[in-house]
């Protein structure tokens, strides 16, 4: 005790924003203590049930995996290619796009107009219930479909960077970040002129899809489980090509120090269209898999939700994949658990207010600037 | 870089008067201002001279309403980002603070007339929009102080989330009704006051009641003269307001930027190491400036869509806003107010309003259904129902053509047009040597 009590006090010394962080946090964790136990002491306390508290949790779990996925790939191109990727929304909402257009290609084919499905019911006057696009009726038109969200997100993502960005190499962040401005308002209105502008539903409702945990008091969605298994694995995929293979540490090393990569001789380029390849595919499968989660899907659904992704980045610590995961999860619960102490009105704008509060104490992220690694 | 090759034609001989009057006009920012605004005047006139003479006068109204609040836009931001090289993308964020805030202010405390207000008078609500822009503009410039440009742009991007979700919370506008006894109206936003400019036109702003100046005034050019609508002669009249505060905002900054803290702005924006070392406190001048430059979006917010009638959060203060803003200043060249300006005209009347005139033009062509979606259209396989289609979608491929041109501008003109000037770095301009007096060479 004696050892650390001179290095905590200085801590506070120096950093008195970490200390008003740690006692809001505390305060706020008293608080929820005291709502589950319905005890009621001045301002603090209340009542909150056990079960709304593990589903605002869950629900953060696997929001916050799905952000986590989508960060991956702007933590990439942050580390690798140094700019902050605007664009990065957009493919999400590709992938989403293009996902369920062939998701509902195969689950609704024969009976529904072609050009209907490969809008995602843009054209045409079909219901979502009539295309049946559900995991428990189609799996393999919804595993397809993520597939394809995948590949085509990725083929896009490596074209705008041979269009926009590979021009721009050598030029400063801002610049490439104002070019990739433009790069998102190219793909957001061209995905709303080719798929229309409405919000609709996509995901079909079938009846006794949750499974229910009983001692949690838990009831867990079937599409839920699928996203959490789909990223879960896409993420142990990530960790294993990063670790594993040649490719992941040319990528480490890249982003570690690119003037070292380079002089060892690592290929610049081919590391680059790779990281445009993965982290574009990655952000396409976890549009297609948001708007699993959410059933409906809009043209601009991944820019809005850029931000909360740069919000996971950031909590992680910009250029980090495992930060963006950890960082993504964060975001996740602070979204959902937020509604516990504010109107639901306000919980973007907390998730928000966090990611400001840690680049304004820590900009180096959660786990202290480790990149990639 | 890319102009160097277009460079020495300036000082070539003119072949001709119009040359003459051309290079003129280019050499001179105002000038070039000015013919940029007679060109669009004449485009429009073309395109609406059929209407007769209130439609071509109406869609002037229109697109210099337009040039100049986004020229006032951009002008405030070319403060932030030209000057100090602060990369602020909340613009829509302080732009709603100041246009909220002072509807607050001035509205009647009367609930029945929607969200309630303090009732005083518009130069307070003014002054208070300037001052809260400034104030949510100095809490947001502690993390310029010690971030990465690219930080400070997620950030600020942030805050203008956040006060939009404010605004736009009816939970917050009953907090506010609670407390203070105000309200924002959540979503359906509120209405505005009245525009004074009106009252000079009409008394009490009443219809068919005009004032002396209101009779001479729609005498000559209204109903009695020329037959223009009394209500776009009441807006021409706020745009000459408007247009007063363009050279203002623009007076403001150049002589800001010509002062010893505008060259220490400068000297920050270029390398920011030299001028701390050099003993310049670079963090409280970025503080000043990121507030300053705030307080005048919440004056351009207030000047713009205090005028319209009616706020809303949600569509007006989408980010969008701030991209357009950028996009202005962008085109004119940052660090250049004489480009902002341009920026803001060019920006707001060929890349903005020309697009949707020009399809809603060649959409009354075609003869032909506009198909029900994209697929439809492609379904039919007839390339006149396709256009139809487009020119009826022109907005997203608007959207499209912007960002295509602001990929454009950062590959071949990062600088914009009229960006690339030699920066005057001595307090007096040592190029002009004085002809007469000692040669030391």
């Amino acid at each position: 005790m004696g050892t650390t009590d001179p290095s905590i006090v200085d801590a506070v010394r120096t950093r008195p924003g970490i200390l008003l962080v740690a006692l809001v946090g505390g305060l706020l964790l008293v608080d929820l203590a005291a709502k589950l136990a319905g005890v009621t002491v001045g301002p603090i306390g209340g009542a909150l049930s056990a079960d709304r508290l593990g589903s605002n949790l869950w629900n953060g779990l696997v929001i916050g995996l799905v952000i986590g996925l989508a960060g991956i790939g702007l933590s990439m191109t942050y580390s690798i290619l140094s700019f902050a990727n605007f664009s990065h929304g957009d493919l999400v909402s590709t992938g989403a796009f293009t996902g369920w257009g062939v998701a509902f290609l195969i689950a609704g084919f024969g009976d529904v107009p072609v050009r209907a499905l490969v809008t995602v019911r843009d054209a045409g006057d079909v219901s979502a219930g009539d295309i049946g696009a559900h995991i428990l009726t189609a799996p393999v038109a919804i595993l397809i479909g993520l597939v394809v969200a995948f590949t085509v997100t990725a083929v896009v993502a490596l074209a705008l960077d041979r269009a926009f960005y590979k021009p721009m190499r050598d030029r400063d962040g801002i610049s490439i970040l104002i070019a990739s401005i433009g790069a998102a308002l190219v793909v957001r209105y061209v995905i709303q002129f080719v798929y229309g502008s409405d919000r609709r539903g996509v995901t079909a409702s079938v009846d006794a899809s949750n499974l229910a945990f009983g001692p949690l008091g838990l009831s867990i969605n079937a599409h839920e489980l699928t996203i959490v298994v789909a990223a879960v694995g896409l993420m142990l995929a990530m960790h294993f090509m990063l670790q594993h293979t040649k490719l992941g540490t040319a990528m480490r090393a890249m982003a570690d120090n690119k003037d070292l990569a380079l002089i060892t001789g690592i290929p610049a380029e081919r590391v680059v269209t790779a990281t445009w390849i993965i982290g574009g595919g990655l952000a396409g499968a976890s549009g297609y898999l948001y708007v699993l989660l959410r059933g409906t899907i809009q043209f601009d659904f991944g820019w809005l939700l850029l931000l909360l992704i740069f919000a996971a980045v950031i909590l992680g610590g910009i250029g980090s994949v495992y930060g963006a995961i950890a960082g993504g999860v964060v975001i996740g619960v602070v979204f959902t658990t937020s509604t516990i102490w504010i109107p639901s009105d306000f919980n973007e704008a907390a998730a928000f207010a966090v990611m400001i509060t840690m680049l304004l104490l820590r900009p180096e992220g959660l786990f202290g600037g480790v990149t990639t690694a | 870089m890319s102009d160097d090759s277009s460079r020495p034609k300036d000082t070539e001989a003119p072949e001709s008067a119009t040359t003459a009057l051309f290079e003129a006009a280019r050499r001179s920012d105002l000038g070039l201002i000015l013919g940029t605004l007679l060109l669009v005047y004449l485009v429009a006139a073309l395109l609406t001279f059929t209407d007769g003479l209130n439609s071509v006068v109406g869609l002037m109204r229109t697109l210099t309403f337009l040039g100049l609040v986004y020229a006032l836009s951009a002008l405030a931001l070319n403060l932030q980002w030209g000057y100090a090289g602060l990369f602020n993308i909340g613009v829509a964020g302080f732009m709603a603070l100041g246009v909220y805030t002072m509807g607050i202010v001035v509205r009647s405390p009367d609930p029945a007339f929607g969200p309630p207000g303090f009732g005083l008078p518009l130069p307070v609500g003014i002054v208070a929009g300037m001052l809260v822009a400034a104030l949510v503009g100095l809490i947001a410039a502690l993390p310029a102080l010690r971030l990465k440009a690219d930080y400070l742009a997620i950030v600020t991007l942030g805050i203008s989330e956040i006060v939009r979700l404010f605004l736009q919370s009816s939970a917050f506008d009953a907090f506010l009704r609670d407390t203070l006894g105000v309200g924002t109206g959540g979503g359906s936003g509120m209405g505005m006051p009245r525009n004074p400019v009106r009252e000079l036109f009409l008394v009490d702003g009443q219809r068919g009641t005009p004032t002396a100046l209101g009779d001479l005034v729609f005498g000559v050019f209204g109903a009695g003269g020329l037959g223009i609508s009394n209500s776009i002669l009441i807006d021409l009249g706020y745009i000459v307001v408007l247009a007063g505060f363009v050279i203002g905002f623009f007076v403001l900054l150049e002589r800001l930027g010509r002062s010893p803290f505008g060259r220490t702005l400068k000297a920050i924006r270029e390398d920011e190491l030299v001028a701390d070392s050099l003993g310049k406190d670079v963090n409280l001048i970025k503080i000043k400036v990121f507030v300053i430059g705030c307080a005048l979006m919440g004056l351009a917010g207030i000047l713009w869509f205090g005028s319209q009638g009616n706020v809303s959060p949600t569509p007006q203060f989408m980010p969008l806003l701030t991209f357009y803003v950028f996009i202005a200043v962008i085109i004119g060249g940052s660090g250049s107010n004489a480009g902002a300006v341009l920026g803001g005209i060019v920006f707001a009347t060929v890349l903005f309003e020309g697009p949707r005139r020009a399809g809603a033009t060649v959409r009354d062509v075609i003869d032909a259904e506009t198909p029900a979606s994209f697929a439809d259209a492609v379904a039919t396989l007839d390339p006149t129902a396709f256009l139809a289609f487009a020119t009826d979608n022109i907005a997203p491929l608007q959207f499209v053509l912007l960002g295509l041109i602001l990929v454009f501008i950062i590959h071949r003109r990062p600088d914009g047009i009229l960006g690339d000037r030699i920066e005057t770095a001595a307090a007096v301009d040592l190029s002009e040597r004085p002809s007469e007096g000692e040669v030391d060479e």
